[in-house]
C-alpha cells in the first residue's frame, strides 16, 4: 500500500517528520517498506503554454515553438515531440533548469535554430515510465506557476506492507485512523455528502445469495461525458499510489477505493439488460472479463448478473460487455459489501488478483458502501458531468458481518504480557481503537468496530493493547530453567557424531534439494516410482528423492565440472518412498566418493579410490554403532551398481543399506568418469547401539597361530571367517585376516587367505596341545565345509 | 714408571689415534690389553724381577694399563658418538613437507549453524523434535489456525502432492505434533527443511528453519523476549540491540517480528540492512489459543510462546555469505571454507 504523505495529512495531523511517522507505523505493525520522494528533484520547471508551433526549416521531425511562461516575452524552443501543438500546456524547463539525471538546461542551437529551454515529457521529469510525447497539462493549468508547487510534488510516498489481518488499513482513511490512534489525535471520519437526485432512474436490485452479498448499493448517472479528462490532481494521487490513470470512470472508482477502502465498479447502464441480481454463477457459465480473458465460471463464484447473463465477477473484476467506454452515456455505479468467505480464493482460482479481490477477501467495512458511492458520484459529476439518480440499497441486515462483543479480562492481559499495565490505560487504548469497553469490573465487554475483521476473542484484544502500548515497553523476564533432567538415550547415536566421523575421514557435508529430476533419479533407482509434486518449479525439481544418491551424484558432477578431482561428499536427511498414501520418510546417511584415494601429497598413495576405501568409511560408521553388531556385507545385485562391486548391508539379518560402485552404464548415462562409489545407510542403524558390557581382562598370554588356506574365488572371506568362528570354540579371541594372495603357487580361480587365530583363556595359559587341537579342528572344518586346502 | 712403559703408552696412544672406527680400536685394545697384549705381557714378565721390585713394577704396569684403558674408552665414546651423529644425520627429514594422510572435511554451514542453535537451546532445557517433511494440510495449516482460503496461505507458496498433502512450508507443524503426542508442558525446538514454491535471487525452494515452542503455566511475552534477546546475543557473540515489531501469524497472538541491529553498520544503515539499520531475523509470538484447542491443551491454564527463525539468513549474517543460492550448489570450494 503506497501512501502519499500529503494526502494522508488531509485526514490526520502527522508527526513533524516522515521518519518519525514511518517509525511509528512500523512499530505498530504497519511495516514501512520504503519512504521515497513523490518525484525526483528538479528545478526551474514551470507550467508553459505553446503559443505557436512551426516546422523547423532544416529538420523534418523538429518544430520551432514559441512558448509562454506567463511573462511578457515568449521563448523559442525547438522540440521533437509529435504532440507539440499550438495551445497545449506542458511542463517547461527554462534555461538554468536542472532535470533528473543531472541534466542542466542551457540555451543551445538545434539545426541552426537557437532554443531556450525544453518542453518535457512525464518520463523526463521522472513521473512516468513511458514517454508518449510531451506531458499534456489541463487547460486550466496556471501558466507560469512552478510545476512542482502546482502539482504538490514535494511529497513523500510511504510504502506499507500490511499483514492480512489489517484490511482496515488498505486506504488513506484507514491509515489515518491508525495514525490517530497512535498519536492520540482525531482523524477525519469518512462521511457521505449526499447528492440530491436529479434523475428518477433507479436500478432494480436483487440479492439472490445474501450470505455472500448482504449489501449492494447502486446509482445510475445519466449523460456522463466518459471522455472527460481526469483532473490532474486526481491523476497525481493515483500515480503516487502506484495506480495508472486510465479514464475518468475507472480513475474515480480507483480513487475512492484508495481513499476510503471501498472497491467499486462502474457499468455501462445501457448495456445492462434489466435489473441487477447478485447470485452464484451457474457452473460453466461464461464471462469475458475486462482484461479480455473469457473464463468458465465455477458455481462457487459470486457474480453480478443482469436479467440474462453474468456481467461481472463480484468483488474481483468487471465484465467486458458492460464496461464503460467512450460512447457510454449512463453509468451504473456499484458499491457493495461482499463477504470475505465469498471472495477468498476465488480470484486465485481463475489466476487473478485484483485490488478489489485483495480487499474483499480480507474484509471491507460494510458501513462504507453508501459513503463511497456518494463520494464517487460527486467526483464523477464534478469532472464528467451527468445527472445522478437516487441511491438504491438492497440489504439483508441479518447477513451483515456479526460483531459479537468480545470479553477481555485486564488481569489476563497483564498475565499474558508479563506486565502491570493500569486498566485505565487499557480502557483508553481500546477506546482510541474505536471499541470502548463496557461493564467495568474484572470482565470487560468490547464491541469491535465495523472496519475490524480480526477481533474475535480475548487474545485479539490483548494483542491490540500490547501493540498500542508498545512491544518495546514490554519487560523481558528471565526465569531459571526447570530442574528436570532431559531424557538422553545412550543407545541413540546422534547425527552430530555420525557427521563428525565422516567429516574427520575427509568428507564434506552437502545439502541437496529433496526434489530432484525424475530422469536422473531413474538412472540411480529405476525400480521405485517417486512421489511427484503436483506443482513443481521445473523438471529438475519435480519428484521427491527416493535415494540421496540423486542429489549427491549431481553435486559430484558439479564439482567435477570445476576441475575438482577428489570428491568426498555425504548428506543426512529424508528419502521418500511409496505413494502418497503409503509414504515412508526414512532418515538416511549417504555418501559419494570419487577420484584419488588420498589428497595429492608427496607421501600419499596416488591410486584411485576403491571399494575398500569406502567400505572402510562405512565400517567406521558402524563401529560407532557397535560393539557386537551383527553386520554383514552381502554381494547382491543393485540395478545402479557394478555387479561385482555391490554389497547390501544388513544388520541382524535386516537390510539397512547399500555400498558399491556405480554401474559403468549409469556412469555413461550421467556422463561421469568412474569409478564412483556410493553408500546409503538407514539412520536407524544408529538408534539401538548396544551399551558396552565389561568383560574381565585375561592375565594369561594369548597364543597366535597363523595359517594360509586356499579356497575357490567364489568362497567369501566372510564365509571363511564365519566357519572359523563357529568351529574354533570358546578360546578364540579374534580372527585376523591379514593377507589375500593370488598368483604363483595358487591355482587359477583360487585365492589364498592368510589368517591369524588368537586364542586365550581367562584362567590359565593354553597348552600347545589344546591350541593344536583347535587349529586342526578349524582346518578340517574349512576343508569339509568350504573345500579349503591348507597351503604349505 | 719406566721409560719402556711410557714408550708403550705413547705407542698405544698413537695406535688409538690412528683407529678411525670401532673395529680398529678393538684391535688396538687386543694388542695392548688382550691376553697376549703388550701390557699383559709386561705383567707376565714381573716374575723375572727381584721380589722387592715387583710391587712397584706391578703398580706401574697397572697404572699404564689403566691409562691405556681410559684412552681407549674415551676414543670409543668419541667414535660411538660420531657414528650416532652420522646415523642421525642420515635420518634427517624436511620437517616442512606435509604429513601423510588426508585433511578432514567439513560440515555444511547450515548444519554448523543448526548445531550451534540446537546446543544453545539444549543448554536451557529444550529438547530437539523432528517431524515429517511431507505433511498433511491439517498439521501444516488448519491446526495452526490457517483454514482453507485464509489469505495467509497466499504467503506460503506451497508445493502440493494432492489436495491433502504438501511439503511443509514451515517447521510449525512439529509444534502440533509434539503437543498432540505429549501434551503440556512442552519445551522443544524443531529444526529442519521447509519448502516454498519460489525461486529467485533471494529465495530457494528449500530452506531451513528452527521452530521453538515453550508451553507451561504462567509463560509470558516477557519470557519470549528474554530468551530471544539472550539467544541473539550468544549467536552473534555481540551485544546487539533487538526490537520487537507487531506482526501477524495466524498461530500466534500477540505476534512479533524481531529485528536485530545490523552487525555490519551497527545501526547506521548499510547495503546489507537496506539502510534501515535493522535486520529482520525471526518471527515469534504467544501461542494462539486456537492452536492449543486444536492440540487438546487447556488454553486457559497454559500459555506458551513460539518462534521460528530462518537458518540460511542467520548463517549468511554470521559468515558473511552474500548469495543464498550458493548454499545448495555444494561447490567444494565453498564447502571447504567451513572446516
Amino acid at each position: 500500500m503506497k501512501i502519499s504523505e500529503q494526502w494522508l495529512s488531509e485526514w490526520v495531523a502527522l508527526p513533524a517528520d516522515t521518519q518519525q511517522l514511518a517509525e511509528q507505523l512500523t512499530m505498530a505493525g504497519l511495516e514501512v517498506d520504503s519512504v521515497a520522494p513523490a518525484a525526483p528533484p528538479f528545478s526551474e520547471v514551470v507550467v508553459g503554454e505553446i503559443m505557436s508551433a512551426d516546422p523547423h526549416p532544416d529538420a523534418e521531425r523538429l518544430k520551432v515553438c514559441q512558448v509562454s511562461d506567463g511573462g511578457e516575452s515568449l521563448y523559442t524552443v525547438v522540440c521533437g515531440a509529435p504532440n507539440a501543438l499550438s495551445g497545449l500546456k506542458v511542463p517547461f524547463a527554462r534555461v538554468g533548469a536542472r532535470l533528473p539525471g543531472d541534466i542542466k538546461i542551457k540555451a543551445a542551437k538545434l539545426r541552426g535554430v537557437k532554443s531556450f529551454g525544453m518542453l518535457c515529457s512525464g518520463k523526463e521529469l521522472g513521473l512516468s515510465d513511458e514517454s508518449a510525447g510531451l506531458m499534456p497539462l489541463p487547460g486550466d493549468a496556471p501558466v507560469g506557476e512552478d510545476f512542482r508547487a502546482w502539482l504538490g510534488l514535494d511529497d513523500v510516498v510511504i510504502e506499507i506492507e500490511l499483514t492480512p489481518n489489517r484490511s482496515d488499513c488498505l486506504s488513506i482513511a484507514g491509515v489515518a485512523r491508525e495514525v490517530g490512534v497512535l498519536g492520540d489525535v482525531d482523524a477525519r471520519q469518512p462521511q457521505a455528502n449526499a447528492i440530491e437526485p436529479v434523475s428518477d432512474a433507479v436500478p432494480s436490485l436483487h440479492l439472490a445469495s445474501p450470505a455472500d452479498c448482504p449489501r449492494y448499493c447502486a446509482r445510475i448517472i445519466h449523460n456522463v461525458d466518459t471522455t472527460a479528462p481526469t483532473p490532474m490532481w486526481l491523476q497525481e494521487r493515483l500515480r503516487r499510489a502506484g495506480v495508472r490513470p486510465l479514464s475518468i470512470a475507472v480513475d474515480v472508482t480507483n480513487y475512492v477505493m484508495l481513499e476510503l477502502g471501498q472497491p467499486m465498479h462502474a457499468f455501462d447502464a445501457k448495456a445492462l439488460n434489466g435489473g441487477i441480481t447478485v447470485r452464484r454463477a451457474y457452473a460453466g457459465e461464461q464471462l469475458t472479463l475486462l482484461n479480455g480473458d473469457t473464463v468458465r465460471l465455477q458455481d462457487n463464484t459470486l457474480v453480478i448478473a443482469d436479467e440474462q447473463v453474468a456481467v461481472a465477477m463480484a468483488g474481483v473484476m468487471g465484465g467486458a460487455d458492460c464496461a464503460v467506454g467512450d460512447t457510454t452515456e449512463s453509468i451504473l455505479l456499484e458499491s457493495a459489501f461482499f463477504a470475505p468467505s465469498a471472495i477468498a480464493g476465488r480470484a486465485r482460482q481463475y489466476g487473478l488478483h485484483t485490488d478489489a479481490s485483495h480487499r474483499f477477501e480480507r474484509g471491507v467495512d460494510p458501513e462504507l458502501c453508501h459513503i463511497a458511492l456518494e463520494r464517487a458520484s460527486a467526483l464523477l459529476i464534478d469532472a464528467a458531468g451527468g445527472q445522478a439518480g437516487g441511491v438504491v440499497e438492497a440489504c439483508e441486515t441479518a447477513h451483515l458481518p456479526a460483531r459479537p462483543s468480545v470479553s477481555v479480562r485486564p488481569d489476563r492481559v497483564n498475565q499474558l504480557l508479563g506486565t502491570a499495565i493500569d486498566p485505565n490505560q487499557m480502557r483508553s487504548i481500546l477506546t482510541r481503537l474505536g471499541m470502548p469497553p463496557s461493564e467495568q469490573g474484572e470482565v470487560w465487554q468490547v464491541s469491535p468496530p465495523s472496519w475490524r475483521f480480526d477481533i474475535h476473542r480475548e487474545v485479539d484484544l490483548i494483542e491490540e493493547i500490547a501493540r498500542i502500548y508498545g512491544y518495546n515497553q514490554l519487560p523481558s523476564r528471565r526465569t531459571s530453567a526447570p530442574a528436570a533432567v532431559p531424557r538422553q538415550s545412550e543407545r541413540h547415536l546422534t547425527n552430530q557424531r555420525v557427521r563428525a566421523l565422516l567429516v574427520d575421514r575427509g568428507y564434506h557435508e552437502a545439502l541437496t534439494y529433496s526434489f530432484v529430476s525424475d530422469t536422473l533419479q531413474s538412472q540411480l533407482d529405476p525400480e521405485s516410482t517417486p512421489l511427484a509434486l503436483a506443482n513443481p518449479l521445473s523438471a529438475d525439481l519435480a519428484v521427491m528423492r527416493t535415494t540421496l544418491w540423486t542429489g549427491l551424484v549431481r553435486a559430484l558432477a558439479y564439482n567435477r565440472n570445476r576441475q575438482i578431482k577428489r570428491v568426498r561428499l555425504f548428506e543426512t536427511g529424508l528419502r521418500f518412498r511409496g505413494s502418497i498414501d503409503e509414504l515412508t520418510q526414512t532418515s538416511v546417511i549417504a555418501g559419494v566418493a570419487a577420484g584419488p584415494a588420498s589428497d595429492e601429497r608427496w607421501a600419499n598413495d596416488q591410486r584411485t579410490v576403491d571399494f575398500f576405501d569406502v567400505k572402510g568409511d562405512v565400517e567406521a560408521l558402524f563401529a560407532l554403532a557397535g560393539p557386537g553388531l551383527e553386520l554383514e556385507f552381502n554381494a547382491q545385485a543393485h540395478p545402479a551398481l557394478h555387479p561385482g562391486q555391490s554389497a547390501q548391508i544388513s544388520l541382524a539379518g535386516q537390510a539397512i543399506g547399500w555400498l558399491g560402485a556405480l554401474h559403468p552404464s549409469v556412469l555413461r548415462a550421467l556422463d561421469l568418469d568412474g569409478p564412483v562409489y556410493v553408500f546409503e545407510i538407514e539412520r536407524r542403524a544408529f538408534d539401538e547401539r548396544a551399551l558396552p558390557a565389561f568383560s574381565a581382562l585375561s592375565r594369561f598370554p594369548s597364543i597366535r597361530r597363523d595359517l594360509a588356506v586356499v579356497v575357490d574365488e567364489a568362497v567369501s572371506a566372510q564365509a571363511v571367517s564365519d566357519c572359523i568362528t563357529q568351529t574354533a570354540g570358546e578360546h578364540l579371541e579374534w580372527v585376523a585376516l591379514f593377507d589375500v594372495y593370488r598368483g604363483r603357487g595358487v591355482r587359477d580361480g583360487c585365492k589364498s587367505l592368510a589368517i591369524g587365530l588368537i586364542l586365550q583363556d581367562n584362567t590359565r595359559t593354553l597348552t600347545d596341545e589344546e591350541v593344536d587341537a583347535v587349529q586342526q579342528r578349524v582346518v578340517a572344518r574349512l576343508r569339509e565345509a568350504l573345500g579349503a586346502e591348507l597351503r604349505e | 714408571m719406566s721409560d719402556d712403559l711410557q714408550a708403550l703408552i705413547e705407542q698405544a696412544d698413537a695406535a688409538i689415534r690412528a683407529a678411525t672406527d670401532l673395529s680398529a680400536l678393538e684391535a688396538v685394545r687386543v694388542a695392548y690389553l688382550g691376553r697376549k697384549g703388550h701390557l699383559t705381557n709386561q705383567l707376565k714378565s714381573l716374575g723375572t724381577l727381584p721380589a722387592d721390585q715387583r710391587p712397584a713394577a706391578g703398580q706401574a704396569i697397572n697404572a699404564a694399563k689403566a691409562e691405556v684403558t681410559q684412552r681407549i674408552e674415551a676414543a670409543q665414546a668419541a667414535l660411538e658418538h660420531a657414528a650416532l651423529d652420522q646415523a642421525l644425520e642420515q635420518e634427517r627429514v624436511d620437517v616442512t613437507l606435509p604429513g601423510r594422510g588426508n585433511a578432514p572435511g567439513g560440515l555444511h554451514p547450515i548444519t554448523r549453524t543448526l548445531e550451534r542453535i540446537e546446543s544453545m537451546f539444549q543448554g536451557v532445557g529444550f529438547a530437539v523434535a523432528e517431524g515429517p517433511e511431507v505433511e498433511d494440510d491439517y498439521h501444516n495449516f488448519e491446526a495452526l489456525n490457517i483454514p482453507p482460503e485464509h489469505p495467509a496461505r497466499a504467503m506460503h507458496d506451497t508445493f502440493y502432492f494432492d489436495a491433502r498433502h504438501l511439503l511443509r512450508t514451515h517447521t510449525s507443524p512439529v509444534q502440533i505434533r509434539v503437543m498432540e503426542s505429549g501434551g503440556a508442558p512442552v519445551r522443544v525446538i524443531a529444526p529442519g527443511r521447509v519448502y516454498r514454491c519460489d525461486s529467485d535471487l533471494t529465495h530457494t525452494p528449500m530452506f531451513h528453519q528452527v521452530e521453538g515452542l515453550l508451553v507451561d503455566e504462567g509463560v509470558t511475552f516477557g519470557d519470549l523476549k528474554a530468551i530471544l534477546e539472550d539467544f541473539v546475543q550468544q549467536f552473534f557473540e555481540a551485544d546487539l540491540a533487538l526490537r520487537f515489531r507487531p506482526s501477524y501469524f495466524p498461530f500466534t497472538e500477540p505476534s512479533a517480528e524481531v529485528d536485530v541491529a545490523c552487525m555490519f553498520c551497527h545501526g547506521d544503515g548499510c547495503r546489507v540492512c537496506s539502510h534501515s539499520g535493522w535486520l529482520e531475523i525471526l518471527g515469534c509470538g504467544m501461542v494462539h489459543p486456537a492452536v492449543f484447542e486444536a492440540a487438546g491443551i487447556d488454553a486457559e491454564r497454559y500459555t506458551g510462546y513460539a518462534f521460528g527463525m530462518g537458518v540460511e539468513r542467520l548463517a549468511m549474517l554470521r559468515y558473511g555469505v552474500n548469495d543464498l543460492r550458493i548454499f545448495f550448489e555444494n561447490d567444494l570450494r565453498f564447502l571447504r571454507q567451513f572446516r
